[in-house]
């Protein structure tokens, strides 16, 4: 069993939990995932290590609150163990000493964006971080982002935080402003890596996204996790979850991505009905 | 007074239209009067033919005697001296090519139901002794066994029962690898595979899962935690695809993937389950093995109106088990052979729509020595379905390889080992099973396991420790006072 030692709701939705997991805490890099599973019934969902302590021999994780197991996930507290915990999994994320870098986080990305950030930084990189929300109410880690990047913009789709935009159109700005990023790393959802991706593209900058498609063994055993990469069959499990953004076949992600929506909100809508004891449920 | 009917007492089984859409065991399992009565046709032979025949040397005439005498528990003890996993072995080995092939009563009519019968006693044992596992003394000696698999099992269990300290890491959450993650439960129940290696746990095995040796320890780690000697059997868990246009559509699974979500995540319980699985209306198999097979009856179970094997050879050069081919056609599942796929295509928002194939004739021997299958000319045409299932075969995992500097393999990715004692490039490593050979049969893998468990015994008796520090050993070559 992995206990949860900490617990924090950074915003309305997202949450972040410090796992004890002391053995996974000593080899996890940035880059790579764990494996949980929160009941026995339950699904194995694959979560990107936001970050860990190898001292205390903890490994914290971020995730959003979308579907039934991370909803089953978010009610639970601390003190509270998780069923199984398997890591560290995936490639670490490996860069050679580029002198300056744009990583850029969509929503809950950033919370992914964050440790590659703090690396990079810890490696001398001069670092912008770009992260982007909807609105200001789902911010999230931005003092964490501030204190390991050069500079940090934050922008939302609704301009509630005073700054107004998606991330690809500062990204864009400094780009024309004619900043010479030798490094893009680019977390978040499947559009927003695209259009980073090519946004980038014509500049030939480097642009490394993070791929966290379906899969259940995270060991390359069921190949659910396949993506076309420069034309060739990757597993995201095993060969990734880091990839070339100028590679990486997006729009057959995001056509692989909705394989199960239908089940997915079936599962959570029962889910809600058996908490809420209603019938239906908009929740 | 020996029984001398031709052929074997059969085995009650569910009705094919009621067995087809359900997930319970298809085959029921003798009585113990139907179990006598079949044991009384083996012969006793003097010279054991059948013997030679089973990759653990089962001591089968002699465990049949003790069916006769109706003395079961007598006739467990004398199978499980030998075999680790009876219950599993009755249920999944392919009897027809090993011990049941060399019965002299085969020669004129059926062999002996040797099969049927292993399977009887475990499962009578199950069922009515509660194990009572001899415990060896401690040698306080650490073996580490990666993967629990067949081979991992049966080599954990044989370390185990001659004192070792043996720890079993697995990657899933649960323990059995393919037993579990592969193999369905009409065809294995779960619960007995639980049941056979909860025994090895009376054993004094330790199982630890959600344990990815190569990402969470290196065997360099185990080395350093005072494990002595390691045995991997991490099987063949890489599933391979056609490499043809549209096999990342929507609705495209490996067999892995597809049986894994099914068996190991309990996909026919959804939405009990959380784990989903998408079968659709029609669904096309591809491939000839019992994996094939097993998919194929998985997804006629789950609702599938109709369910293709697509193979590109005849039925004669099927590799799977006759037993597996004939209850799939008792079950409803059509065989497409002689046909070959070459394109999956799709529908504009990315899901399956048609397999496209050719039709295929029979050339001259290949280099597997089967017929080469051979297109012919004009012959495409479309299998509309809604999804496809590759069961091409696996390969051996490269995870563990890849963070093991030193450990050899073969181009293809099987590990490389003495044959004589499964040992490995590396010293106090060993390898068996799937891992080593690709994929092969669950018996094959527990044949290696024993080798290797063997070759473990004997190349730590020729090591001895400090005292001092119990992690630290010496090789017997150095070892000079």
């Amino acid at each position: 069993m992995y206990k949860i030692v900490k617990k924090k709701a950074l915003n309305p939705s997202v949450i972040r939990m410090d796992i004890a997991a002391p053995a996974i805490a000593r080899k996890a890099e940035p880059g790579q995932f764990i494996i949980l599973r929160v009941c026995e019934e339950g699904e194995r969902i694959p979560l990107t290590i936001a970050d860990f302590d190898r001292e205390a021999g903890t490994v914290t994780i971020i995730f959003q609150i979308v579907g039934k197991t991370t909803h089953m996930l978010s009610q639970l507290n601390e003190g509270d163990d998780l069923l199984d915990f398997v890591g560290p999994l995936g490639v670490a994320s490996h860069y050679d000493q580029p002198r300056k870098a744009a990583v850029i986080g969509g929503g809950l990305g950033s919370a992914i964006a964050y440790p590659q950030a703090k690396k990079l930084h810890q490696m001398g990189v001069e670092v912008d971080i770009i992260a982007g929300f909807r609105n200001r109410e789902l911010i999230i880690l931005e003092e964490e982002m501030r204190k390991v990047s050069t500079r940090l913009f934050v922008t939302t789709d609704d301009g509630s935080n005073g700054v107004k935009g998606f991330v690809t159109d500062v990204l864009q700005k400094q780009l024309e402003k004619g900043i010479k990023y030798d490094l893009v790393v680019a977390i978040g959802p499947l559009i927003m890596m695209k259009m980073v991706s090519n946004l980038t593209r014509p500049y030939g900058i480097k642009t490394i996204v993070s791929m966290n498609p379906v899969m259940i063994d995270g060991t390359g055993m069921c190949g659910g996790c396949r993506l076309t990469v420069g034309g060739e069959t990757k597993f995201a499990c095993v060969d990734g979850p880091d990839f070339d953004g100028h590679l990486v076949d997006f729009d057959e992600a995001m056509r692989r991505q909705q394989m199960y929506k239908a089940e997915e909100k079936q599962t959570l809508e029962a889910h809600i009905c058996r908490l809420s004891g209603k019938e239906n449920s908009d929740a | 007074m020996p029984n001398l009917a031709l052929k074997k007492v059969p085995m009650p089984e569910q009705e094919p239209d009621v067995r087809n859409a359900n997930f319970r065991e298809v085959t029921l399992g003798y009585t113990e009067a139907m179990a006598i009565e079949e044991a009384k046709r083996c012969l006793n032979c003097r010279n054991k033919p059948c013997v030679g025949g089973c990759p653990v040397s089962v001591q089968i005439p002699e465990f049949i005697e003790r069916v006769v005498a109706g003395d079961f528990a007598d006739a467990y003890e004398i199978i499980t001296s030998t075999n680790n996993l009876p219950a599993i072995c009755g249920r999944v080995c392919p009897q027809e090519s090993q011990c049941e092939k060399f019965c002299v009563r085969g020669i004129k009519g059926e062999p002996v139901a040797i099969g049927r019968l292993e399977r009887f006693v475990a499962d009578w044992a199950m069922a009515n002794e509660p194990v009572s596992p001899t415990k060896a003394d401690k040698k306080n000696r650490k073996v580490a066994v990666v993967g629990s698999g067949p081979a991992g099992l049966t080599c954990a269990g044989d370390l185990a029962k001659q004192g070792y300290d043996v720890t079993v890491f697995e990657a899933f959450h649960v323990p059995g690898g393919v037993l579990m993650y592969g193999i369905p439960e009409f065809r294995l129940p779960k619960a007995i595979v639980r049941q056979e290696i909860d025994a090895l746990r009376g054993c004094g095995v330790d199982i630890k899962t959600n344990m990815v040796i190569g990402k969470i320890l290196s065997l360099t780690d185990l080395m350093n935690e005072g494990f002595e000697a390691i045995f991997i059997g991490t099987g063949a868990g890489l599933p391979s695809f056609l490499k043809i246009p549209g096999e990342n559509l929507n609705g495209v699974y490996s067999a892995n993937e597809f049986l894994t979500r099914i068996n190991l995540m309990k996909a026919y319980l959804f939405p009990n389950c959380d784990t989903p699985v998408r079968i659709g209306k029609r669904v096309a198999v591809v491939g000839g093995g019992n994996v094939a097979m097993d998919a194929a009856r998985s997804a006629k179970r789950l609702g599938a109106e109709e369910v293709y094997i697509v193979y590109r050879r005849s039925e004669a050069e099927m590799p799977a088990r006759l037993e597996e081919i004939h209850h799939a056609k008792q079950e409803g599942i059509i065989f497409r052979l002689l046909t070959n796929p070459i394109q999956i295509q799709g529908t504009e928002s990315g899901w399956v729509r048609a397999l496209e194939c050719n039709e295929m004739e029979l050339g001259e021997p290949d280099a597997s020595g089967r017929r080469r299958p051979i297109a012919k000319p004009g012959s495409r045409f479309l299998l509309d379905v809604e999804t496809v299932i590759i069961a091409i075969g696996n390969i051996p995992n490269p995870l563990l390889k890849n963070t093991t500097p030193g450990l050899e393999t073969q181009k293809w990715g099987g590990i490389v080992v003495e044959a004589e004692t499964m040992a490995t490039s590396l010293e106090g490593v060993y390898a068996g099973g799937d891992a080593v050979t690709g994929a092969a049969t669950v018996i094959q893998a527990m044949g290696a396991g024993r080798k290797a468990a063997q070759a473990i015994d004997d190349y730590l008796s020729g090591r001895r420790q400090d005292p001092e520090n119990p992690a630290c050993v010496v090789g017997s070559e150095i070892v000079e006072m």
